[in-house]
């Protein structure tokens, strides 16, 4: 099976008319000794109808959670969806464009992101955004390699409420580059910012998380204020739909920010794809990594939009790049900006604002029932940990009462031993919520 | 057209959501006031209808392969097929958080652990790694590969990757982020590397050699087993960029011709859709000796279950938060089992045909950079219509636009100066080939007789050519309002 259209008798013609005898004729440049003589050993084609039916019997041995009975976030967040962002997006000219080098030929791509950038900036109080990264960590990656280039210092310093795979990736590639990382473990839910302060000496940024991996807000003005005076760069990595209500990290002082923009609208995916984003202040903008989009005129003085500053990029600058990356998620960042356009400032408000509200109705509810505890009192977001007894046990009980629980800490945080990260999004009614209560009460 | 924002109305919006209930209590009742902002962000407000109609109008203003013939060379824009799209939108797999118990994700795992197992059979080596997000992601992990294995072996000292002067430019950008100096490799008359070049360069500086095969000058390098021997001499690895993996699939497998590691680009070979520039997908195929570094966790299978396994100890660490571009896999695992081996095979072999047949309609007028049988993609030079008629390569694409055609690469590989790389794919037909030849021909034409028509193109796009330097000197990225007044026009 395949969707190629020459006929034999069309292969035949075009065979004549290169003046070849065969198709093996065409491959006559690999060498003899390393062709594949057999057929490749992977499973029989199969036609489209079954392949259907092959697909959808695997997707029913993944087991899906009713959107209220998820209460599990952790850096993945489960919020609905307006119809129109499916419809939209899966628009074939959107689905199979690429990158918009023919500038006359893709204003449409040019302008979606154009308008994401704009979007971006106006959440994070920055100047500057790209046009998207393949994801929050890697996003935080490149802005950490921002601040080392800018520094030119080798030290960066973490606070422990980022996301711990974000620091994964983060460690990845500066081991390799001689960078020295210096964790700063958070104190009861929140990074303790004197601790902070000890560390900022020579580094190239302190990065923060905001709201941090716990849920809690941090004392974000006071981390920029440390860095600035240290000489380093603030870098914040913030979730988008927070920002609906909390004040941005340009307006709390910071120079860098980065996020993941899968909570605008973009399906969980069991992980990706998502879209990341970078915005900056506009010093840093011919250190940014990526593609950017920039409005300009044409020919007769009529607005368009182009990529620009391409002379930061791979494809020009070859080695000396400040960054090796070439594409963007371009088609994720498209479901980040309808869903923005879509929602406005005041669905993006109401969305954070239940987060905030249904967080908190359950942490209220929770800690009746026996044994559980809120143990940390600080102000939270969407996210929070609460202390439950053998919680791995109770997690798996939860499961099989159809609910999808919070994320065990112990196997990340070693003395979070009986501490679980609980979150609620709007997705979580009250009705949701006290039957997830009830469900906890059973399942201890 | 106008942005959203010159569309904004306020007031105007509609209701997804429930709307307070009386006595609900304010966030600032939650939250420390000093955290909060004064005012909500400046989002456009408009109502669902706009939203469509600016959308739909945004796509009207975009080529794509479902509606034009799109040559991008070194690409792949070859047809993304529905059912893909269908499958990855089910709930079963799109709908699935990515923290979720292994348990409770089996038929995705079985998913992901088949397409490494697929990966591996077509690459001809012994594992893989789907977790780099793209290709240049995918270069960074096999360099990272590479480092490790030389770090085991206290080969501290080497510092260099080799990489063909007509290599990508994410090649030498990778080199460098992976902490390495690059040193380039001069290709020989035939478009291949130059061997005596290659030979000059190696030393026991050299960590390993970047190769991309088939070239981007669409040539299979006839040398390859010559030069990984060469380079395994000399105590480097190989590194393949698949870029061109859709050549050679079911025709030759990497492995068999002495790579070391790899990436495919499953939005390239496996046709995942390109999206406006993203997202890729970038899985890193390598040898067993490689295989203690790949990033974790792994996706291993124990009897008939199918777990993650993060306890490796000479893992490279993560290079992508979670497990990577998981509705890319979904999307390439069914395009594979769709085709099976025949039809890859088959896919390999038209994308090689339909190239050798547009060069043949093109070279009675164009000047082709390497004028023998070509793989999947060809480039020619219009060097001698730029001296001839001052009609350079870009004004020929641009013309292109008019005739409704996505115009080929432009410019790249840098080796050949008025370079256009085109690559048509297998999915095309005869007679788009034929079409687009004659639109080629014609513009050759156009070329000699009229050269202002073709230098001032495009004439039917939304746009004219746009001013490219004032959008550098004086950057405007996003939308403000009041803005500064904008700079006047270059001269």
């Amino acid at each position: 099976m395949d969707y190629i259209q020459n006929t034999p008798a069309d292969a035949s013609d075009m065979l004549k008319s290169i003046g070849v005898k065969s198709i093996d004729d065409l491959f006559a440049s690999i060498p003899e000794a390393v062709r594949l003589k057999r057929p490749l050993e992977i499973p029989p084609a199969l036609p489209e109808q079954d392949l259907l039916a092959h697909l959808s019997a695997l997707a029913a041995r993944n087991r899906t959670f009713d959107a209220g009975r998820c209460f599990l976030g952790a850096g993945a967040y489960n919020h609905y969806v307006p119809a129109v962002v499916d419809a939209l997006f899966s628009r074939g000219e959107f689905l199979s464009a690429y990158t918009p080098y023919q500038a006359e030929a893709s204003q449409g791509t040019l302008q979606h992101i154009f308008e994401f950038q704009s979007m971006i900036c106006e959440l994070t109080g920055m100047d500057v955004a790209n046009a998207s990264h393949y994801d929050g960590g890697t996003a935080l990656e490149e802005a950490v390699a921002m601040a080392v280039d800018h520094t030119e210092r080798k030290k960066v310093v973490l606070s422990g409420g980022v996301n711990p795979q974000y620091r994964a990736v983060v460690k990845s590639l500066f081991k390799h580059l001689g960078a020295t990382i210096v964790e700063v473990a958070q104190v009861r839910g929140q990074t303790p910012v004197a601790t902070l302060k000890e560390a900022a000496q020579d580094a190239a940024c302190i990065v923060i998380q905001n709201p941090n991996f716990l849920g809690g807000i941090e004392d974000v003005p006071a981390v920029a204020e440390i860095a600035h005076a240290a000489g380093a760069l603030a870098v914040a990595s913030v979730n988008p739909t927070a920002l609906a209500l909390l004040k941005s990290p340009g307006e709390c002082g910071f120079d860098i920010a980065v996020g993941e923009g899968q909570p605008l609208g973009i399906d969980m995916n069991f992980g990706g794809p998502w879209a990341g984003f970078i915005a900056a202040k506009k010093e840093f903008i011919r250190g940014m990594p990526g593609r950017i989009v920039g409005e300009t005129v044409d020919a007769e003085g009529k607005r368009g939009f182009t990529l620009t500053l391409q002379a930061r990029e791979q494809h020009i600058r070859r080695e000396k790049a400040s960054s090796n990356i070439c594409t963007n998620q371009a088609l994720m960042a498209l479901r980040a900006t309808i869903y923005l356009e879509t929602l406005g400032p005041g669905g993006l408000g109401r969305v954070a604002e239940l987060c905030v509200q249904r967080a908190h109705e359950l942490a209220e509810k929770i800690v009746k029932v026996p044994g559980v505890k809120v143990p940390f009192q600080y102000p939270f977001f969407h996210e929070f940990v609460a202390e439950i007894p053998h919680p791995a046990q109770t997690l798996t009980r939860l499961q099989e009462r159809g609910f999808l629980g919070g994320l065990y800490l112990q196997p990340i945080f070693r003395d979070l031993r009986d501490h679980v990260l609980l979150c609620c999004t709007e997705r979580n009614t009250s009705a949701d919520i006290d039957a997830f209560v009830a469900a906890l009460a059973e399942s201890i | 057209m106008k942005t959203i924002f010159e569309k904004s109305h306020p007031g105007r919006s509609t209701a997804y959501f429930a709307a307070a209930a009386p006595g609900e209590k304010p966030v600032s009742a939650y939250l420390p006031e000093k955290s909060l902002r004064a005012k909500p962000p400046g989002l456009p407000e408009v109502s669902e209808l706009e939203i469509v109609r600016h959308f739909t109008e945004l796509s009207h203003r975009t080529f794509s392969i479902d509606g034009n013939f799109y040559p991008l060379g070194s690409c792949t824009m070859k047809y993304n097929p529905k059912i893909n799209e269908k499958i990855a939108a089910m709930a079963g797999f799109a709908k699935l958080h990515p923290l979720q118990p292994f348990d409770t994700v089996q038929g995705l795992l079985e998913i992901m652990w088949s397409l490494e197992r697929m990966l591996a059979e077509i690459a001809g080596m012994d594992a893989v790694t789907l977790q780099p997000a793209a290709g240049a992601q995918g270069e960074l992990t096999g360099l990272l590969l590479i480092r490790s294995h030389h770090q085991e072996n206290k080969q501290d000292h080497r510092t260099q990757i080799l990489i063909p002067d007509s290599a990508h430019g994410t090649n030498p950008a990778t080199a460098t982020l992976s902490g390495y100096k690059t040193v380039s490799v001069k290709s020989d008359g035939r478009g291949g590397v130059d061997l005596e070049d290659l030979k000059s360069k190696l030393s026991d500086k050299v960590a390993g050699m970047m190769i991309t095969n088939p070239s981007t000058l669409g040539l299979f390098e006839e040398n390859i087993r010559e030069i990984a021997d060469l380079v395994h001499k000399a105590g480097g690895l190989v590194y393949m960029d698949g870029a061109n993996m859709n050549a050679i699939q079911g025709k030759a497998r990497p492995g068999d011709f002495g790579i070391d590691v790899m990436h495919f680009n499953l939005h390239k070979t496996f046709s995942t859709p390109h999206g406006g520039g993203g997202p890729g997908s970038g899985p890193v195929a390598c040898k067993k000796f490689l295989e203690p570094y790949l990033p974790v966790p792994r996706i291993v299978k124990d009897g008939s279950t199918f777990k993650f396994d993060g306890a490796q100890p000479k893992t490279i660490g993560k290079v992508k938060a979670f497990w990577g571009n998981v509705g890319m896999h979904i999307r390439a695992y069914t395009y594979i089992r769709f085709h099976g081996p025949e039809g890859i095979r088959r896919n390999a072999e038209h994308a090689v045909l339909n190239a050798n047949y547009l060069m043949s309609k093109l070279k009675t007028r164009f000047k082709v950079a390497y004028p023998r049988v070509c793989m999947h993609e060809f480039v020619i030079d219009n060097t001698p219509y730029a001296k001839k008629t001052g009609v350079r390569t870009l004004d020929m694409a641009k013309r292109l636009l008019d005739y409704n055609y996505h115009p080929p690469t432009i410019y790249f590989p840098l080796i050949v100066h008025e370079a256009m790389m085109i690559e048509p794919t297998e999915t095309e037909s005869r007679e788009t080939l034929d079409a687009f030849a004659d639109a080629m021909l014609k513009i050759a034409d156009e070329a000699k007789n009229t050269p202002d028509l073709v230098k001032k193109a495009p004439h039917t796009m939304p746009v004219k050519r746009l001013d490219e330097v004032r959008a550098a000197k004086n950057p405007n990225v996003k939308w403000c309002t009041p803005c500064d007044p904008p700079p006047p026009p270059e001269e």
